[in-house]
């Protein structure tokens, strides 16, 4: 599939990497290679990569995909993959203008690939790991069965999202040590302070030493839990926990490590994508593009930055986002004077240049999750200018319904989608439960239940990964619940409160 | 061209049409995506297998969306998820062609529409006889089918790699890792064990409404015994006076316009079972259409000799559909009855006009023979 790339194409990158540096975006060496449709659609179904370890869900992306285009309905114009050297793919046949456009908008990619704090931990040499991956999986489908290892795939891909979204910011990555208080249960005395006899009903008051007694009793009931600490890289604890059989430990590892390696594209989307286009904008209406190209350049561009209003277009937002940072560190309009200010006409006219606005955009994507990215840089302005809005299921006139178009109201929705990716937040909190060796996770409630029939699904999944019952504490409809699976059936049962 | 994904695309399918891993079906959807082909708009069926995750209930949340309109302005009907309104869905009310059915689906459909049983194979119960095929390279296998060169090939990579290969002292040893193994796939040879022999009555009484009836039957059981059957052979005899085997389209198309002696069908059916068809490795059916006009008594008795005698005894289903024709229905078919109305391998049915198809046809193959 390694094609050199035609000359045309050889010498338009040269001017196109010319132009990104000239800007100041860095980037791992960028391999362009060209495909045909069939190959850039099992590449997309591979997520970007070559080869895949077998599985039918890729066979499933690769019929809607090749559907898809077949029926004309999409086309996929551009694929990159974080890797060093970073591989991209052009689609074989496409206008020497789509190509121009892809390799501008690849290379804003590039840089954010290299650079974004989130991606500092990725594996650079994916592709090979991907390989790997699937040399591996095939050998065990050989030696145990096609469907054995199939089975287990689909069980480890039903828990393939609990791993830790704050990962990357951890000191030792993965994997924490166990509370390393080892004096902490020498407790010989019993919290009395020296007092006289007749003071001793003041200086200790019984009720006192009775709940200072509880509260050491706690803390040493909490340290003998396992885990002592909740663990939110729910994987990582069945990898190292789980009984499961060699070739299933690396199967778990592999969906882990693949796991944690996509993470960061999926948090960061919507910068990511706005990155790259703000990037393709200024390459190409600055330098690349010929007189003849513009309306062509036009339409394509209005394509992928099109809204529609049930959808909210991370293209679209993310660009329309660096550009009003830009716009606003230009003009001086940050900072604490800038907050204070409550006259309208006075904000309106307000212009401090400062020329801060390039600087700033580079250090927002260098330090930035899109969770951050809105939380800090999303305002009213903003989301009244572009029509934003929230919407909701009215289950009465059963209708996808315009809810708000509060700027508070839509920005705790948008956190709300970004947080942990959007998934719920669960925690492995005992793996001893009921001192019966079950397993409980608990699901911290965020004011949103969980979809009940599938997290019965997931149970059951787990529990043949554990091999004996699995519990989950959450809340449904309000009360707290304790749903589990023993393995052979399905369990639910009201509790007091969710375990802490 | 070749594509590594498609095992998977493969694996997928069979998942899909419910062949293997049963237990997937419930976690599918039957998406559709709305193409465009020509002026028509086409639904593509797009099934979908999603894994159960832990998610959030997608009704109990806000969503944010960009554009026009004001609070409490409906965006989209949520698609009635629990319990519906049983409206019409707005789709725009254009016509909508569904694309993409195999024949296997047709007959699947066929078969649960008109309640068909599955047919029981006589004779040999094979249907598919497997022969291996090498087609592949694995690292574990029979030491028997140990690959010398490929093993030999993996050695050497590997010394090569570790440093431990002497270029002046050429020893290569494999180890357990090294070893390669020819594998081998089943290879399905599919033996054609069913023949279908189709009869027409060309004469010309048989106008070309009757011959479009016979053509639309005569499709659906062939699709039918071809789900049945892998490799399904068949055989078309059309005859007025006269009988010959024709190929397929012949056999829709001709007309002729001489007598009928249906005999001669017969005769030219039972000359090419025992030419190339011997009962005792085929399962064997008879459809023969006519009007049921016969020239003479004198040859509808001899076809009950000939149907009785030597015919029957060799087939697994004898079938007659009589087709309603301009000149009124003959004969045939009560002359038939009543010598074999009980007899379980024969099935006599009148086919009134095209909407009389599906009785017929229910009629033919409900028997499972």
């Amino acid at each position: 599939m390694t094609v050199s790339l035609p000359r045309e194409l050889a010498e338009l990158q040269v001017r196109v990497e010319k132009v990104a540096r000239s800007y100041g975006l860095t980037f791992f060496p960028v391999v362009f290679e060209v495909v045909d449709y069939a190959q850039m659609n099992q590449l997309a179904a591979y997520t970007g990569f070559p080869v895949r370890y077998p599985h039918w869900r890729f066979g499933m992306e690769m019929e809607q995909i090749s559907k898809s285009y077949e029926y004309g309905l999409s086309k996929i114009y551009e694929m990159v993959i974080n890797n060093d050297p970073t591989y991209a793919y052009l689609l074989e046949g496409n206008s020497l203008l789509d190509q121009k456009l892809v390799m501008a908008h690849v290379y804003g990619h590039a840089d954010f690939f290299r650079n974004n704090v989130y991606f500092s931990h990725t594996n650079r040499k994916m592709v090979d790991a991907t390989a790997n991956h699937a040399t591996r999986v095939r050998r065990y489908q050989d030696r145990h069965g096609v469907e054995t290892v199939e089975r287990f795939i689909d069980d480890c891909l039903a828990i393939e999202d609990l791993i830790d979204h704050q990962a990357a910011f951890r000191a030792n990555y993965g994997l924490q040590d166990a509370r390393g208080d080892a004096d902490a249960d020498d407790e010989s005395g019993d919290g009395r302070l020296p007092a006289e006899e007749y003071l001793d009903p003041f200086v200790n008051p019984p009720e006192v030493l009775e709940r200072e007694r509880r509260q050491r009793d706690e803390a040493r009931e909490a340290r003998r839990r396992f885990p002592p600490d909740p663990q939110r890289d729910v994987l990582g604890f069945l990898l190292h926990h789980a009984p499961l059989d060699a070739w299933q430990r690396d199967v778990l590892g592999i969906i882990r490590s693949e796991s944690y390696y996509f993470l960061p594209q999926r948090q960061t989307k919507i910068m990511n994508e706005g990155w790259a286009s703000y990037w393709h904008t200024k390459m190409l209406t600055g330098h690349l593009l010929e007189d003849g190209e513009v309306i062509d350049y036009a339409d394509h561009h209005s394509g992928t930055t099109a809204t529609h209003p049930g959808r909210l277009n991370p293209y679209k937002l993310g660009i329309e986002l660096f550009r009003d940072i830009e716009f606003r560190w230009n003009t001086g309009r940050f900072g604490r004077e800038w907050e204070e200010c409550d006259d309208m006409a006075e904000r309106a006219r307000w212009n401090r240049p400062t020329g801060l606005g390039r600087e700033k955009i580079f250090e927002v994507r260098r330090l930035h999750c899109d969770l951050t990215f809105l939380d800090e840089f999303l305002t009213a302005d903003f989301c009244a200018q572009h029509k934003l809005f929230t919407f909701a299921r009215d289950r009465r006139r059963d209708a996808w319904v315009i809810a708000s178009r509060e700027f508070e109201q839509i920005k705790q929705a948008l956190l709300f989608q970004l947080t942990n990716g959007g998934t719920p937040i669960i925690d492995v909190v005992d793996a001893n439960f009921g001192n019966r060796g079950e397993l409980l996770l608990r699901h911290t409630h965020a004011g949103v239940d969980l979809k009940l029939d599938w997290a019965h699904e997931v149970l059951a999944a787990l529990a043949r990964i554990w091999r004996r019952p699995v519990h989950l504490e959450t809340i449904v409809g309000g009360k707290p619940k304790r749903l589990g699976h023993d393995g052979s059936q399905t369990t639910e049962q009201e509790i007091k409160e969710v375990a802490s | 061209m070749g594509l590594k994904i498609d095992s998977d695309v493969g694996r997928f399918r069979k998942i899909v049409r419910g062949k293997v891993r049963d237990e997937l079906k419930r976690f599918m959807s039957r998406g559709e995506m709305i193409g465009r082909k020509g002026r028509d708009l086409v639904s593509i069926p797009l099934p979908r297998i999603d894994l159960p995750r832990f998610v959030h209930d997608p009704g109990g949340q806000q969503h944010v969306g960009q554009g026009d309109g004001k609070e409490g302005d409906v965006l989209a009907p949520a698609g009635g998820q629990d319990g519906g309104t049983g409206q019409a869905g707005n789709m725009p009310g254009e016509h909508i062609l569904e694309v993409e059915l195999t024949l296997d689906e047709l007959a699947e459909i066929m078969g649960e529409e008109l309640g068909l049983p599955r047919i029981e194979p006589r004779g040999r119960k094979n249907i598919e006889e497997a022969s291996n095929r090498y087609t592949g390279i694995s690292t574990t296998g029979p030491e028997s089918l140990r690959h010398f060169k490929r093993t030999y090939r993996q050695a050497l990579r590997r010394q090569i790699a570790t440093g431990t290969y002497d270029p002046d002292r050429p020893v290569v040893v494999p180890i357990r890792e090294d070893r390669r193994y020819r594998t081998f796939r089943r290879v399905p040879q599919p033996r054609a064990n069913a023949v279908i022999l189709y009869v027409m009555d060309v004469s010309g009484s048989m106008g070309d409404e009757q011959k479009e009836i016979v053509r639309i039957a005569s499709f659906w059981i062939d699709t039918w015994l071809q789900s049945q059957y892998r490799g399904l052979e068949t055989v078309f005899v059309i005859h007025d006076a006269e009988a010959r085997e024709v190929d397929r389209d012949t056999f829709f198309r001709t007309r002729e316009s001489g007598g009928t002696v249906i005999s001669s069908a017969y005769r030219t059916c039972l000359q090419v079972i025992a030419e190339r068809f011997p009962p005792e490795d085929w399962n064997l059916y008879l459809f023969q259409f006519s009007d049921g006009d016969n020239w003479s008594q004198g040859d509808t008795e001899t076809c009950i000799e000939l149907l009785r005698e030597r015919l029957l005894p060799q087939l697994n289903l004898f079938a007659y559909g009589q087709v309603e024709s301009p000149y009124g229905s003959g004969q045939f078919l009560r002359d038939l009855e009543q010598p074999f109305g009980e007899d379980e391998r024969v099935v006599l049915h009148p086919i009134d006009g095209k909407e009389g198809i599906p009785d017929a046809i229910r009629a033919f193959l409900s028997t499972g023979r």
